[in-house]
């Protein structure tokens, strides 16, 4: 686990977070592999959110909050001074708990990044909407209402927005955080079936309460307790045959 | 509950009082005339209020081309880019602007600006342009205050999902936050409008108060508000109605943007 693995395309080493006198995370190790689905579990407050966040330096914008560590992404220290968080954001992509749509239309939603991007032409955006709708099977349904609201859809294909949203910059990471948490199961089932069918292509990172979730879906999985990474190894392992005392207790319900 | 239909019952009131002195005047004198006429002179009976629609037009249309930019930018400024605690202490020291009496700021426009603009740009100084000044920054308060509630109200998570798909922080600011917050923004202006075209004592002092259709913001010229109140105190009859009805032009006027920055919170509302 402390070796630097080949195919991590994210690889953290002894990552330390505080915000203000708070230690969030301790010393922490990841490794995120190429197209595989790698999910952080653990109790709330255990920093598995915070550390997701530390993988697109979404936490940047929370006033106080250090990092002392490597981030590793494809071998670059993600934190070093001088490097691009616009760009690496646009690699490293987020889905929120909450759908976060904006305010627009639909296809204004899906653009928005090739818009940030500076891309113009009208036919090459049309083209992406298609794509990223598609892929995040959302074309048929919206293929006719693409200047209607994005507000005004369901919770999960807003969702599912967010997503088609993210595959039209075409980030190698994508970044889940509880992404199912405000939707009911056949909505929470789509999005896992979707995500299944997006590690064809992307890398993915999942953080989730639900435990059930992450045995279903990822090849690995960390848990995390208290801001320390507990356990980390194949799904399988760590759900059937946990090494550590602690992650026994998790999996098998005794916690809390 | 009192309290509260006393401030209704007032408004009606005024409103009563206002159309019973001013209504009958259109009917006497004719909309048209009264509208469109060129020439206000009580003493040969011309009551043409004309010019000083068009003066109020300018100096209103002026006042929000200086508040609302500034306004705006301030309102983002704030929000965007300034740390919390330094918004807590700004916000209501600008809304402290809003409480200063509009006779100081009068003054302050015949002492500094006026002499200013007479020795910079020509004209007598005391001018339209004078004017939108003094107004644009009386209605920085209004414009700032429900800018920056709008803005302040716009979820988090649409900044950050602008941020985490590589926007700038400027373009999340301009693509996402202002977008979100629009109907506040717009209501503010509205608002604001209707302080600068219902603003008096500030405009009197120096608008210069000729009465004629102004050609250059530098002209002096006389809003529909300074026409009331220069005029009032000595009017009588047929004069005296012409200023009422000059009132109701006025209060239809703000009305009517009242209602428009109501429906367009209530717009921005339904969307979020």
């Amino acid at each position: 686990m402390t070796t630097q693995t080949l195919d991590a395309i994210i690889s953290i080493r002894n990552l330390d977070l505080h915000y203000g006198q708070f230690q969030a995370l301790k010393s922490v190790p990841l490794d995120v592999r190429t197209r595989k689905i790698t999910a952080l579990i653990g109790p709330s407050g255990c920093g598995k959110s915070t550390l997701l966040r530390c993988l697109n330096r979404m936490n940047d914008l929370i006033p106080g909050c250090r990092v002392a560590g490597k981030v590793l992404f494809e071998g670059r220290d993600i934190y070093a001074s001088g490097e691009d968080v616009c760009l690496l954001r646009k690699r490293v992509g987020m889905v929120f708990q909450r759908p976060n749509p904006f305010p627009l239309s639909i296809r204004e939603n899906v653009v928005f990044g090739l818009r940030v991007a500076g891309v113009r032409e009208r036919a090459r955006l049309d083209t992406i909407v298609e794509r990223s709708l598609t892929a995040a099977w959302l074309w048929d349904q919206l293929k006719d209402r693409l200047d209607e609201p994005a507000l005004g859809l369901p919770l999960d294909q807003q969702q599912r927005l967010c997503v088609a949203r993210l595959l039209a910059v075409e980030p190698e990471v994508i970044l889940m955080d509880e992404p199912c948490s405000a939707l009911d199961p056949i909505a929470t089932a789509r999005i896992e079936e979707l995500m299944i069918e997006l590690k064809k292509r992307y890398t993915i990172a999942i953080v989730t309460h639900n435990m059930q979730q992450a045995a279903r879906i990822s090849d690995f999985s960390g848990y995390m307790l208290l801001g320390e990474m507990v356990e980390f190894g194949p799904t399988a392992g760590v759900f059937t045959s946990p090494k550590d005392k602690r992650t026994q207790d998790y999996v098998s319900g005794r916690y809390g | 509950m009192l309290v509260a239909f006393s401030a209704l019952a007032s408004l009606l009131l005024i409103a009563v009082f206002i159309l019973k002195e001013g209504v009958p005047f259109f009917f006497k004198y004719g909309l048209g005339h009264f509208l469109f006429g060129l020439t206000w002179d009580p003493q040969a009976g011309q009551f043409g209020i004309y010019p000083m629609i068009v003066a109020s037009l300018w100096v209103t249309l002026g006042a929000m081309a200086i508040g609302a930019p500034l306004g705006i930018a301030g309102a983002i400024f704030l929000n965007e880019f300034v740390p919390r605690s330094v918004l807590r202490v700004v916000k209501p020291t600008i809304e402290l602007l809003a409480g200063i009496p509009s006779v100081v700021y009068g003054f302050l426009g015949v002492m500094v600006l006026a002499p200013f603009i007479r020795a910079h740009l020509g004209g007598p100084g005391l001018s339209i342009l004078a004017a939108s000044v003094i107004l644009g920054i009386m209605v920085l308060p209004t414009v700032i205050s429900i800018s920056t509630d709008a803005i302040g109200a716009v979820p988090n998570s649409y900044r950050e999902g602008a941020l985490a798909l590589g926007a700038t922080r400027w373009q999340s600011v301009t693509l996402v936050t202002v977008k979100a917050a629009r109907s506040g923004i717009i209501a503010s202006i509205i608002l604001a409008m209707g302080r600068a075209l219902g603003e008096t004592m500030a405009v009197i002092m120096v608008v210069g108060n000729a009465v004629k259709v102004p050609h250059s913001a530098l002209d002096s010229a006389r809003t529909l508000t300074a026409n009331i109140a220069l005029e009032m105190g000595y009017a009588t009859g047929l004069h005296r109605e012409a200023l009422f009805a000059t009132g109701v032009v006025l209060f239809v006027v703000i009305m009517l943007l009242n209602a428009m920055a109501t429906s367009a919170i209530k717009a921005g509302g339904r969307r979020a």
